[in-house]
């Protein structure tokens, strides 16, 4: 059951890929949903034995390294942190196969994306069942080269080629700082395993690396790592523009799984990373800032994907202060409730794609609210989710996250606190100016298209359904066990708060009014959207125009993309330019080419000597004979 | 005697040289003859690689001595002799360089259509030299092969080469034959001293720390040449591009390996209060060559310059590794110099494929090729993520491990170290972009045939190699452990003594 979980995917990657052409689409396709099918059942029941039968395990597969002293197994890790993840992945990754299934039956190549599809929850699984930090870094690498693969899956697009490579290498960035993160790990706990390292803890403290404590260090390289892979401002420049992937891809990958990576490596690093608190202060500016950026740039999109991606981010910014106020659990919460809503939101907005025939822009749809009435419907509820709207699953777990923030110690969780409810109500307006956009008003696209408006067959709506249902109950049903009373025995030490730290205690005991906050601004959000969308629809351009320069500086993302291309891509590619024409042709080669033609021009010159005349000859050897001879005796003489 | 009851080194050395002696006498008409000589070549070295596997099976891992030992006294009035053996060091180089040898004749079976007879001979002398250079455990027959393998090299370059062969086979022997001439001084100073050309007799010298700083020099500009490091590195990418593929592969594959193993085998063991003085020197030249050629490669407009710059780039992850003295990290350059002959050949094959279609290596001149060649984009995709050290494929495990033993050393050059996993990610994938994916715009392109079974057969075992090496790496790794330990503590006592005495 525990292997049956994350390997089955890898057997359903195998069969579509390898065998896809030969077995044809359709049982490619099936052969790799049923797969995924059988993994949620081994990882539900999984997440059940090992979450509530409190039997946490740990399966040995094989040994992978050994080299002095470093030694390392494949091995699959299952506590309650890693079995919530599992039972997490496999369910959404089995509705999303499952949709794909009616979205992609247009694709000429399709077990080709289904091959993608379950490798990539194969190295999701193996990240969160690693049971040491080089495994996680191969389900980490892994999960990058799967999205590569899927954003870039319809390479005949130039746009998603640069995508890939651009997330690709973003993601790079952050490596290096994991990689460098393993190395420091290594020489200080003389191990890279978890149970090593956490029992090495206390020992550790004491140890400083260039004057700063070693867990300190360790611990900022591990964010550092963690903030590629979750679109921390910064790195986030990636994940926008991964939207170029197919839509059930940017469901899987850019919300429920691959993003949310980042946060369960803090998660799984909480014993080292309590004992940081400056690094614990620096998480928590990062994700309150990337919460407020995200949601500010999400305003203000006109891709109805984009608008989604940047919402990503902005959630990913709660997860990480949640982090850096202590409340880990809080994180985790965040992010299984949200992989729901989200993926939902996803698929929801990949219907109406589909429905629109593979327009994206929100600015050529709206009134199509009566013909896809099922999607629209799961709009709402997805949205709802996110705004955070009172018992929706989104509810339980932004209000715990925001009533931590406000329980932490210091001026970061203030200001996290103050960008959280902030961003709660830009969240709510760009969720409904995107609703209202999409599905009300007049349409905007041409007769064309509006004619072929229609509902997604069952195979993709089937998925939806099963996705509500999370969106809907998930927070409500678990936040009693997440973040609740029953916490610590819920957890069962997979995820460990120092002894100093009391935040999930004190989140249950702020003042009455921060629990209603996100509440009132999430609706104050929504009626703002309404008012200015759908009853005063000249109003946003007016405003638009009367501040150009804020309303550029948002619709172009703070000027990121822009700004990276000038500092770094540019002076980059004219370096490499330089040093290519520069410094090896002229330079280096041109030292050894020079001194080989110097030495044809000298050659050249004594040629002129060899004047073929036996008297020249005979004459300069004469002058050199007798040179010699008096050389010599003039030696022996003296 | 050994292991093997026979010996097999000296087989596994000379017998390619019978299957050239073979060829030599083959004669009818023309494409007899080509036929003829691509079997025996093929034959001759499947048998070499057959024989060579005794070495996997039967090696014994467990020590850091000399094994499969063969030694006969030749002149003793001056030291000279046979001798012959591998440790955990050389082993697998030997096996590398058996195994890539069938594969690369493999891959010149259509490509080479003149002269055919003297391209395999060429081929199977150098197989010879290679072999010869990692199990030769005497100084001047070490120096002989050394220098041995540079001729059929430089044959194959400047007779089967591109248009500017001339030059670059021209250039490729004069850099390294100048660094060999200071390093056969330096071995000329130890044959001196010792008595004798054995290495394990070497080894027990202790040479004065000015010496060793001289020697030091003249093996470094061997060496450092033969890595290559940067800044002697410009010889490289003209020798690969002007290169037949096959000899590309065998330039990354084995002879930039022989530099690595140079120092590994001379370098370190004897000069240990040197090479800790040139350690930096060393870092910050390898580290400007990680960083510096890897913006060089993603300026390249040529597949094989940009593979060849890649490859300075990934050695100098090796040199790192190396002069990290500690465990992990020389393991890791051992193991990143095996996986890199295997990644980068393949790269290199890679190349060869299309260029055999289009005969091109202008990326340019390319795009869209996933479309008809879907296996060819799934093959190099591999190598390519291979390059750019994916965890779970051969590149991996190397550039990791030199990392962890880096940043015990420094953490700044294990930071050089890992840029290159940036810069490696962008120039790799930046070419995989131009050719492999976009739209198919030139007619031409349209009428490629994906992989022909011959190429299959050439492609399968680099396959499966990547993805053992990166998914467990220990059934490699054990060899060189016993050999690696052995290493770094005979370098840390060798350091304890002049301490000890200074107190």
């Amino acid at each position: 059951m525990y292997v049956g979980a994350v390997f089955f995917p890898l057997l359903g990657a195998c069969i579509s890929g390898f065998f896809g052409r030969w077995i044809g689409d359709k049982a490619a396709q099936w052969a790799s949903v049923i797969c995924m099918a059988l993994a949620a059942i081994c990882g539900v029941s999984a997440f059940i034995q090992v979450a509530y039968g409190h039997a946490p395990a740990t399966l040995e597969i094989a040994t992978w390294l050994d080299v002095g002293g470093l030694q390392l197994s494949w091995a699959l890790r299952y506590d309650t942190l890693a079995a919530v993840m599992v039972g997490m992945v496999t369910v959404a990754s089995t509705m999303i196969h499952l949709y794909s299934v009616g979205y992609m039956s247009h694709d000429p190549t399709q077990p080709r994306f289904f091959a993608y599809l379950s490798l990539f929850t194969f190295m999701m699984l193996m990240l969160v069942t690693a049971d040491n930090l080089l495994q996680l870094f191969f389900g980490w690498e892994g999960i990058g080269l799967a999205s590569y693969l899927l954003i870039g899956y319809w390479y005949e697009k130039e746009s998603a080629n640069r995508a890939a490579m651009k997330a690709f290498i973003v993601n790079r960035v952050g490596d290096l700082f994991f990689m460098l993160g393993m190395g420091l790990t290594f020489w200080t706990f003389g191990s890279i395993e978890f149970n090593t390292i956490f029992q090495g803890v206390e020992a550790a403290r004491q140890v400083t690396f260039a004057g700063f404590p070693v867990v300190e260090v360790i611990a900022l390289l591990f964010f550092l790592g963690a903030m590629g892979k979750s679109a921390q401002i910064g790195l986030h420049t990636w994940l926008p523009d991964a939207m170029e992937g197919p839509t059930p891809v940017s469901a899987l990958i850019h919300a429920a799984t691959l993003v949310t990576a980042g946060v369960f490596l803090m998660a799984r690093m909480s014993p080292v990373v309590e004992y940081a608190p400056n690094v614990l202060g620096f998480i928590t500016f990062i994700g309150a800032t990337t919460a407020f950026f995200a949601a500010s740039v999400g305003m203000v999109q006109n891709d109805i994907k984009r608008v989604i991606a940047y919402s990503t981010c902005s959630q990913l910014g709660y997860m990480f202060f949640a982090i850096g106020v202590g409340a880990y659990q809080a994180a985790v919460f965040h992010l299984f409730t949200h992989a729901f809503f989200k993926a939902l939101l996803f698929l929801s907005a990949g219907s109406v794609i589909h429905a629109m025939s593979d327009e994206q822009d929100i600015r050529k749809m709206g009134g199509i609210w009566k013909k896809i009435p099922v999607t629209y419907a799961m709009f709402w509820i997805g949205s709802l989710a996110l705004a955070g709207v009172p018992y929706f699953a989104g509810y339980y777990s932004k209000d715990f996250v925001l009533e931590a923030a406000y329980a932490g110690h210091g001026w970061t969780a203030k200001y996290a606190f103050l960008m959280g409810i902030v961003a709660a109500f830009m969240t709510a307006f760009y969720s409904w100016r995107l609703i209202i956009l999409t599905f009300h008003g007049t349409p905007r696209a041409d007769h064309h298209t509006m004619e072929h408006v229609h509902e997604s067959p069952a195979v993709m709506l089937i998925p939806l359904f099963g996705l509500a249902v999370g969106a809907l109950f998930a927070g409500a049903y678990f936040s009693g066990d997440f973040v609740g009373h029953h916490w610590a025995e819920f957890w069962n030490g997979s995820i460990v708060n120092a002894p100093h730290n009391h935040i999930m205690h004190e989140a249950h005991e702020v003042p009455s009014w921060v629990p209603l906050a996100p509440t009132v601004v999430g609706v104050a959000g929504i009626v703002l959207a309404y008012v200015l969308y759908m009853f005063l629809p000249h109003l946003p351009g007016r405003i638009a125009a009367a501040v150009p320069g804020l309303y550029r500086f948002l619709l172009n993302k703070w000027y990121f993309d822009e700004l990276y291309d000038r500092a770094i891509v540019q002076p980059l590619r004219r370096l490499a330019v330089q040093l290519w024409k520069v410094g090896d042709v002229k330079i280096i080669d041109g030292m050894p080419n020079g001194a080989a033609s110097l030495t044809a021009q000298a050659s050249g010159r004594v040629v002129r000597f060899q004047t073929g005349r036996v008297a020249n000859y005979a004459f300069a050897m004469i002058i050199g004979l007798v040179l010699f001879v008096s050389i010599f005796l003039f030696g022996v003489g003296r | 005697m050994n292991a093997a009851g026979f010996p097999l080194l000296s087989l596994l050395t000379f017998l390619p040289l019978v299957g050239a002696g073979i060829i030599l006498f083959v004669r009818g008409e023309e494409a007899v003859v080509a036929s003829n000589a691509r079997w025996t070549a093929l034959w001759t070295s499947l048998i070499t690689f057959g024989l060579s596997l005794i070495l996997w099976f039967q090696f014994d891992k467990s020590t850091a001595d000399f094994q499969f030992v063969e030694q006969m006294s030749w002149m003793p009035e001056f030291g000279l002799g046979y001798h012959m053996g591998v440790d955990g060091i050389s082993v697998l180089f030997v096996l590398l360089s058996t195994a890539l040898t069938p594969l690369c004749i493999l891959s010149s079976w259509e490509a080479i259509q003149s002269r055919v007879r003297e391209y395999m001979i060429a081929f199977l002398v150098l197989e010879t030299m290679m072999v010869g250079m990692f199990s030769s455990l005497d100084v001047v027959m070490f120096y002989i092969f050394f220098e041995g393998v540079l001729i059929p090299m430089f044959l194959i370059i400047g007779v089967w080469g591109g248009a500017r062969r001339v030059y670059a086979a021209y250039k490729l022997f004069l850099y390294t034959l100048l660094g060999s001439l200071l390093m056969l001084l330096a071995m000329l100073v130890l044959w001196y001293q010792a008595g004798t050309t054995s290495i394990p007799a070497i080894f027990e010298l202790t040479i004065a720390p000015s010496t060793q700083m001289w020697l030091f020099l003249a093996f470094f500009a061997s060496f450092a040449v033969k890595v290559p490091m940067w800044p002697v590195h410009t010889w490289l990418p003209d020798a690969h591009v002007e290169a037949p593929t096959a000899g590309s592969v065998i330039l990354a594959g084995v002879l930039l390996k022989m530099g690595a193993y140079g120092f590994l085998r001379f370098s370190l063991p004897l000069l240990p209060q040197a090479t800790e003085w040139f350690a930096p020197l060393i870092f910050a030249l390898s580290v400007v060559a990680v960083v510096y050629t890897s913006l060089v490669a993603l300026a390249q407009e040529d597949m094989k310059k940009l593979i060849a710059y890649s490859s300075v780039a990934h050695m100098g992850i090796v040199t790192i590794g190396i002069f990290t003295l500690n465990h992990q990290g020389i393991s890791g350059a051992i193991f990143q110099m095996l996986s890199h002959g295997v990644v980068s050949g393949a790269l290199f094959l890679c190349v060869g494929v299309l260029y055999d279609r289009v005969h091109s290596r202008e990326i340019a001149r390319y795009g869209g090729v996933a479309k008809i060649m879907p296996s060819y984009a799934m093959v190099f995709m591999l190598f390519t993520m291979g390059s750019v050290a994916l965890p779970g494929t051969a590149g991996f495990p190397g550039e990791f491990l030199v990392i962890v033993g880096a940043w015990h050393a420094n953490p700044w050059v294990a930071f050089g170290a890992a840029l290159g996993m940036i810069l490696g990610a962008g120039y790799m994938l930046y070419l995989y972009r131009r050719v492999v994916f976009s739209k198919i715009t030139r007619e031409d392109l349209k009428a490629l045939l994906d992989l022909s079974p011959r190429e299959y057969v050439t492609f399968a075992p680099l396959i499966l190699l990547t993805l053992w090496m990166g998914i467990y790496p220990s059934s490699f790794l054990s060899f060189f452990e016993a050999s690696v330990a052995a290493l770094v503590s005979r370098h840390e006592a060798a350091m304890a003594l002049p301490r000890l005495a200074g107190m």
